[in-house]
């Protein structure tokens, strides 16, 4: 595998899809930088799970990616040879763990949006997104479960255990709105069938999070202005760094196996 | 929270139909609802079972060790409790 980035002429369909895997690969990145380090062992393994979870979901669908793109391409050339202008993740899921509870935030607004998401894309006319689909829902459902139960605990815990739940709420917030966002291309494949409108699943994120908020005693953020880039591969200077982390291997010994 | 302010939880895998839940290990957890979580996470990563019961370790009421010869040991000598003395026909086959 060459060490050179990708040049690719991405195709709407290829950048539904790549979008998906990014969101995917990302978050459990992220994620993957609590192992060793969480409040206790049960949540160290926790968020582990989830962050095995997300890489799975992230190869299937780099692996439909390379299928799509031809050229010989396969999965890692999609995960180890993009810059961070090619990503396509939503700001999201690049945000640094901050505290555990910016970690179980950040984990509930996606999961709140991915969820229904993933169970709408089942309906895909494409059969091979449906069938990632199907099989990362069931995983997607018990993600929200298990943030959103923290979130509860959190919120409704100590005097600081809400004051960091509330904080870290104010300051992810204005990165929901990007998941909802339909550019031209992906209104084209909307229309085909192909991927679900995310707008139609506000209401469904809506209330999943006004239901969560209202167990963990805790207000939603008024809407405000929203961060907006990542889908255009407009990203935060965090996405570097997650890059170096995760290419260096890759890139300085190309094709490296083990 | 300091550990020792979080309760303790026992584990209980059933792995297939028909089988009784077995004792798998403990886990911390804050309350009932996380400690299922936490053992599904923990104790069931690998296809391990079908079902999870947690219970709480403090209503465990566990015999005392220092009763074993007491309460154990008499059964030793009585060996007719065992099935062995009796001649299974081949055609039962497995039982």
């Amino acid at each position: 595998m060459p060490t050179t980035s990708l040049s690719l002429s991405v195709t709407p369909l290829l950048a539904g899809i790549l979008g998906l895997a990014d969101d995917a690969l990302i978050l459990g990145h992220r994620l993957s930088e609590w192992c060793g380090h969480a409040p206790m062992l049960e949540e160290d393994i926790a968020l582990a799970n989830i962050a095995l979870d997300c890489v799975g979901q992230a190869r299937s669908f780099y692996a439909y990616a390379a299928e799509v793109a031809g050229e010989g391409l396969a999965e890692d050339d999609f995960a180890y040879r993009r810059e961070a202008g090619q990503y396509r993740n939503c700001l999201l899921v690049e945000q640094p763990n901050g505290d555990f509870a910016g970690t179980i935030v950040r984990q509930v607004l996606f999961s709140a949006f991915i969820d229904p998401y993933y169970r709408a894309l089942t309906a895909s006319r494409d059969t091979t997104l449906a069938a990632i689909a199907a099989k990362a829902e069931k995983e997607t459902a018990y993600h929200l479960r298990h943030s959103g139960e923290w979130l509860i605990r959190l919120g409704d815990g100590t005097e600081e255990s809400h004051q960091r739940a509330r904080t870290a709420l104010d300051e992810l917030w204005s990165y929901t709105g990007e998941m909802f966002e339909v550019d031209a291309a992906e209104a084209a494949l909307i229309e085909a069938g192909t991927l679900p409108d995310p707008r139609s699943l506000r209401a469904e994120f809506d209330a999943t999070i006004d239901h969560i908020l209202r167990e963990a005693t805790l207000a939603r953020p008024a809407g405000g202005w929203m961060q907006s880039g990542g889908r255009a591969g407009r990203h935060s200077e965090h996405l570097g760094f997650i890059l170096a982390d995760l290419q260096y291997l890759q890139r300085a010994h190309p094709g490296a196996t083990w | 929270m300091p550990e020792q302010k979080i309760p303790l939880w026992e584990v209980f895998i059933r792995s297939r139909n028909g089988l009784a839940h077995k004792h798998v290990g403990s886990l911390h957890a804050a309350d009932a609802a996380m400690a299922l979580q936490a053992a599904r996470d923990v104790y069931t990563r690998r296809g391990e079972g079908l079902s999870l019961w947690v219970v709480p370790s403090a209503a465990i009421v566990a015999s005392d060790p220092a009763d074993k010869d007491v309460l154990f040991e008499p059964t030793a000598s009585k060996i007719y409790r065992h099935p062995t003395f009796y001649e299974v026909p081949d055609e039962v086959g497995h039982m």
